[in-house]
């Protein structure tokens, strides 16, 4: 008996060795989005050993590309759960190993069963954030936040409204207001009719958070879509903008952080993943402006008066967001027509 | 004898030009045909997605007006950036090549010069600031001007000219301030000594004699002005959206690399299509 403890410990520490081993991951994510943080980044290698280098995407697609065309060149990418089905059914991505995430039986099994993240039957993503597309307006032009989401054809504010240049985005902005389903939308005349009398309100379009930020501070809008995690980093740097979710409601989205299944450092890259997810960094990393975590402890840990507690831990809010299923090639394409159209038509 | 001669010349030209094809072909030649070759694919041919040949991305041109639209759009803007450009860029350089002499004419061809020597992108985010309500433009005619005005001209048409005209002024200025130049004073005077007045030496003289240089600085800022798409994103706001910005949307934001390639050659045929129809008046120009 003895000795076969002493065989289990042996083992144990055996297959513990390779993760203390310092190895060099890769993480593919967007710029400036958590995993690249300094602190983090350096905190992580302390803690493990491990260092870590980032390489950056601008576009879903071209994820999917560097993920196809450089096998074993990445340990841990990040997948918006509307695309991680894409990225399994091509072998892109391997499951997740959930013994060695000790945080995960911290996020909630609504998150963790999500059907998108959960493509071939097992966990390819571990959720790390979600967030909300919805609009925020300057309140230096309201007095009140409005309720509607109606206010962006509001004349009022002609020449004062924004929406961002992205063809999925508009479309299923649309679809809110015209109450359907954004992940199944039946009559795509209405979407068609309700932006292009939305376009003579549009003062411009904006491309990143940082266009969003210039043309609030310049007075230039009124009313603009925007993210959550966005909106919430514009807030406390001070911008005079309030962040609504409308009673028609609001896009929801999910990231999950996946290891692709050509990586060769599979222990480094959960034990990144669990870092990720860990309370500890999430408070931190919210203090400078995150989307929420899907991490519920991590969540929980939250001061009273933030932002992700304050407006997406409001039960009546998550109850009003429709999340983000996966849009097949040929619906995209037909919105990309639809929003290119518009935008010619100027 | 005559051929050993011809021969050995014919080695000679080919030695001396041969740097410079090398520089065509990797320069110019494959990075094109590069695209010529996407433009015919399905999809971007990387790692193992499926692709075919086919023909389909010239056809979407013509199976929505979307492309058409905005192709003439672009056209538009080219030939309005490039009119305003001769009709300030001429006078210019009339001035600075008969006019003005010594050492003024240095330091104000370096003015002219100086604009190049700046990014592109910074040029045009200080126009942003300049046209901006409550910008620049606006701060500096209220305090200057007994009566408010409101210059609002961020995110509109003009605001796309006056980017790209200040972009490509010095262009038009450079090739005539070179054909002004090589117009012999001579010249001028005898006219003038015959009693030919101001207005008919320049229209029989110094417009003739210089159209070369003119019509080389048009062309030059025409082409890329159809193709623009940094300014009119920048500058244009909701009526921004342009032939180029189409093509730049296909690589970066859509990811369809085959589409944007097949768009970008439409572009090219058409801007070679209006060259060959004015090159008549381009020849006449060069004898």
């Amino acid at each position: 008996m003895k000795t076969k403890f002493h065989f289990a410990t042996a083992i144990a520490v055996l297959t513990a060795v390779p993760a203390a081993s310092a190895d060099e991951i890769r993480v593919l994510n967007w710029q400036g989005y958590g995993t690249d943080l300094d602190w983090a980044v350096a905190e992580f290698s302390e803690a493990t050993g491990h260092t870590v280098v980032h390489e950056y995407f601008n576009s879903e697609q071209e994820m999917l590309t560097k993920l196809r065309t450089n096998p074993g060149a990445y340990d841990v990418v990040l997948i918006n759960a509307a695309f991680t089905p894409q990225a399994q059914s091509e072998g892109l991505i391997g499951p997740i190993d959930g013994s060695k995430i000790a945080n995960l039986a911290d996020v909630p099994a609504d998150l963790s069963g999500n059907q998108d993240l959960n493509a071939g039957g097992a966990l390819h993503g571990v959720p790390w954030t979600w967030g909300l597309t919805s609009f925020a307006v300057n309140t230096n032009d309201f007095s009140e936040a409005p309720t509607s989401i109606q206010v962006f054809w509001d004349g009022d504010f002609a020449g004062k409204v924004s929406i961002r240049d992205d063809a999925l985005e508009a479309v299923q902005f649309a679809a809110i207001a015209t109450g359907q389903d954004i992940n199944d939308i039946g009559d795509l005349d209405a979407i068609e009719a309700k932006l292009a009398a939305l376009m003579p309100q549009i003062r411009t379009y904006w491309g990143s958070e940082n266009d969003w930020n210039q043309f609030m501070a310049a007075g230039d809008l009124s009313v603009a879509t925007f993210w959550s995690g966005s909106a919430s980093r514009s807030m406390s740097a001070g911008l005079p903008v309030q962040f609504v979710v409308p009673e028609e409601g609001a896009i929801g989205w999910l990231d999950g952080l996946s290891i692709p299944s050509s990586s060769t450092k599979q222990d480094a890259a959960h034990a990144f993943i669990n870092w990720m997810i860990d309370p500890d960094f999430y408070v931190r990393w919210a203090e400078e402006g995150a989307p929420a975590s899907a991490n519920a402890k991590a969540a929980a840990a939250l001061p009273e008066d933030a932002f992700n507690k304050r407006i997406l831990g409001d039960p009546a809010v998550v109850a009003r967001v429709q999340f983000q299923r996966p849009v097949s090639a040929e619906n995209r394409e037909t919105y990309l027509e639809l929003w290119q159209g518009l935008k010619a038509a100027q | 004898m005559s051929t050993i001669l011809a021969n050995q010349d014919r080695l000679r030209i080919f030695g001396l030009l041969s740097p410079a094809y090398l520089w065509l072909t990797v320069a110019i030649f494959l990075p094109l045909s590069a695209m010529f070759y996407f433009s015919f694919l399905s999809d971007v041919p990387f790692g193992d997605t499926e692709w075919t040949y086919t023909t389909e991305n010239y056809a979407a041109f013509f199976q929505t007006s979307t492309y058409a639209t905005l192709l003439w759009k672009s056209v538009k803007l080219g030939l309005t950036v490039t009119a305003i450009a001769v009709l300030i860029g001429f006078p210019c350089a009339y001035v600075l090549a008969k006019v003005i002499k010594g050492r003024s004419r240095e330091a104000l061809f370096l003015l002219v010069i100086l604009p190049f020597w700046s990014n592109s992108l910074v040029r045009i985010f200080s126009w942003a600031i300049v046209l901006r309500g409550n910008g620049v433009l606006e701060l500096g005619l209220n305090f200057i001007l007994p009566f408010e005005v409101d210059v609002n001209l961020m995110f509109s048409t003009p605001a796309i000219v006056i980017g790209l005209v200040h972009s490509y002024l010095p262009y038009v200025i450079l090739t005539s301030y070179l054909a002004l130049q090589a117009i012999d004073d001579n010249l001028i005077d005898a006219a003038r000594s015959m009693g030919a007045n101001k207005l008919t030496i320049l229209w029989r003289i110094i417009l003739p004699l210089s159209l070369p240089g003119l019509l080389a600085g048009a062309v030059l800022i025409f082409v890329p002005v159809v193709g623009s798409f940094m300014e009119p994103r920048i500058l244009g706001g909701r009526v921004g959206t342009y032939y180029g910005t189409v093509i730049e949307d296909q690589f970066v934001a859509v990811f369809n690399w085959p589409l944007g390639a097949a768009l970008s050659f439409i572009l090219l045929a058409v801007v070679l299509l209006i060259l060959a129809v004015a090159s008549p008046v381009l020849k006449k120009a060069q004898t």
